[in-house]
């Protein structure tokens, strides 16, 4: 099988975008991987746009883009994978060039979430769980749901509020130094504990905040990615896997099943070793959508044991310097969660740290040439693992 | 107070000034346009409003809502594994048999979790906070529903049981979570 490489990143500021349309700020996005990559639109074989919608008024988002950006007539369509719509698009790109079917695939990914008001985007998120069983009769909302995790999380192992507040004041740290972050101010504990209730025991500062934003990775195969650049960031591994659409059919609600399972099969693939899968990874990017859930994705990847996310996090082990640093662009928490533009902005903040491009304050030290991302869609819905490295996968 | 009127209490303030804003907009400039009020940036204001109401096919389980009038909750159980359903549906989609068997469920069970939801969405802001609960019932089953309680009165691990209500102002029938005392 053909290996795959990233060979072009595109990233706009993520943030309130009510200055240009979706298709315009697809197109900041577009450009910067276009001239990154030395690449043309007539070089692109087929284009995949991850968009979740329902928030912006054009419904076929991947033709107005694709219009707007100059790729028509290459072959498109929308991908739609719920928070883990950037992965998804990934994944249909990264699949296209495996199979011999394209030799330079672009995904983009967009989302421009202000053009609904925020009360319209709350009812929206919340009617993204199980719809009738859950939403008609009992309006859970986004942060509700993840609450019901923290809740149980809270009375079976101790956790603290405290505890979820310290996952808060790492992203805004981090945040502070990415300029493509919509949140660049940093937070105390202080205020992390004083901030608002929007679904008990989360608060505003636990949740990340309605975006808009894009993202887009040029991929191409082997043979075209040796001539295009001498610094491809390969695919290793991808695993996903999907969940229940009903919370109540999970069995317990301490960890996010379908993750685990892609994790799995992530590292599997790719020869990891559960265990130790922190050893692996010089720099991760983890669902932070909110607080709870970079807790959970700790466990979920195997960089803590089942109960112990916290105390990772008490410990401040994720931030750089610290056993393994996750989320040091700010994370969904400050950097911003534009829908479908998230799982691809994740794969350019890895191929970035990897090839030393980070933004200052944020840059990890590369030892292992390794990153993995880890973006889950609804409240475990769906959930993709994939696994980035300097080294090609087959060699 | 029925449907009809809480739809219109709830929205009739949002789209009277919606629609008076446009109004005013096309009056003054001859074009939808406004400034966004954090950022100064121009938007065309939608003069096409989108509202949807969905028609939810619930026939193959309406035995479900049948007895849940007559105050009883009930789950369905396949006759060949002997799955058991909430919320009941009538496929068995683990042995492929269909026209599943009624079974009333004990309503009895232990309260996994909760929330408190202080942020509401649109459709539900004519309610007072509301707590969202998972019990595991006795059956195995879990059942997602509020929990009438205080929420000082609510903790992990207390034992519930599922109550049939009236869901007002609207006033149908649907259940709920109540404590064992």
């Amino acid at each position: 099988m053909v290996d795959v490489a990233i060979v072009g990143t595109g990233h706009s500021k993520f943030g309130n975008r009510t200055d240009v349309n979706l298709q315009e700020l697809a197109w900041e996005a577009v450009k910067q991987a276009l001239e990154e990559s030395n690449l043309d639109q007539k070089d692109i074989d087929m284009f995949v746009v991850g968009n979740a919608g329902g928030w912006s008024s054009e419904s076929l988002s991947a033709i107005v883009i694709g219009e707007y950006c100059n790729l028509a007539p290459k072959g498109t369509m929308r991908v739609e994978a719920a928070c883990a719509t950037g992965s998804a698009a990934l994944r249909i790109a990264y699949q296209a060039i495996k199979a011999g079917d394209a030799k330079i695939a672009m995904v983009i990914g967009a989302e421009q979430m202000h053009q609904s008001p925020n009360l319209v985007a709350v009812e929206m998120m919340g009617r993204a769980g199980n719809y009738f069983w859950e939403f008609e009769n009992f309006g859970l909302t986004f942060p509700g749901y993840y609450a019901l995790y923290a809740t149980r999380r809270m009375a079976k192992f101790g956790m603290k509020e405290e505890d979820l507040g310290e996952i808060a004041i790492k992203n805004h740290y981090y945040g502070s130094f990415n300029p493509y972050a919509m949140f660049q101010k940093q937070i105390k504990m202080d205020e992390y504990m004083k901030s608002r209730v929007v679904a008990y025991p989360l608060k505003v500062y636990d949740a990340c905040p309605i975006t808009d934003g894009a993202a887009a990775v040029i991929l191409a195969s082997e043979e075209v990615a040796k001539k295009i650049t001498d610094s491809p960031v390969w695919v290793a591994s991808q695993g996903f896997k999907s969940g229940t659409a009903n919370l109540s059919k999970r069995d317990d609600f301490i960890s996010i099943d379908a993750a685990r399972l892609a994790t799995e099969e992530a590292y599997k693939k790719a020869k990891i070793d559960f265990e130790n899968s922190w050893r692996y990874f010089d720099v991760a990017e983890v669902h932070d959508c909110f607080t709870i859930a970079e807790i959970m994705a700790y466990e979920d990847l195997g960089f803590a044991k089942r109960g112990e996310g916290h105390l990772l996090a008490r410990e401040e082990q994720t931030y750089i310097g610290g056993k393994i640093p996750v989320n040091v662009d700010g994370g969904l928490k400050a950097k911003g969660h534009p829908i479908g533009a998230t799982g691809v902005s994740m794969a350019v903040s890895i191929a970035r740290q990897l090839l030393y491009r980070a933004h200052k304050g944020t840059q990890v030290e590369v030892k292992n040439g390794m990153g993995i991302t880890h973006n889950v869609g609804g409240t475990g819905h769906y959930a993709y693992v994939t696994i980035f490295s300097l080294k090609k996968p087959s060699a | 107070m029925g449907v009809t009127e809480i739809k219109e209490r709830q929205f009739n303030e949002i789209d009277k000034k919606a629609l008076e804003q446009i109004d005013l907009l096309i009056k003054n400039s001859g074009m939808p346009i406004m400034r966004d009020l954090k950022t100064n940036n121009l938007l065309w204001v939608d003069v096409r409003e989108l509202t949807q109401r969905f028609m939810i096919p619930i026939g193959r389980i309406y035995k479900f809502f049948d007895q849940l009038s007559k105050g009883k909750i009930i789950g369905t159980k396949c006759p060949k594994c002997g799955s058991i359903y909430f919320p009941p549906q009538d496929d068995c989609t683990k042995c492929k048999v269909s026209g599943l068997d009624v079974i009333e469920l004990s309503g009895e069970g232990e309260l996994l979790t909760y929330t408190i939801i202080t942020v509401k969405p649109v459709s539900f802001m004519h309610y007072q906070d509301y707590i969202v609960g998972i019990a595991r019932l006795k059956e195995g089953i879990n059942i997602l529903a509020w929990v009438n309680e205080k929420p000082e009165d609510v903790k992990v691990g207390m034992k519930v049981k599922v109550n049939i209500t009236k869901r007002e102002p609207e006033g149908y029938f649907t259940y709920e979570l109540r404590k064992i005392q």
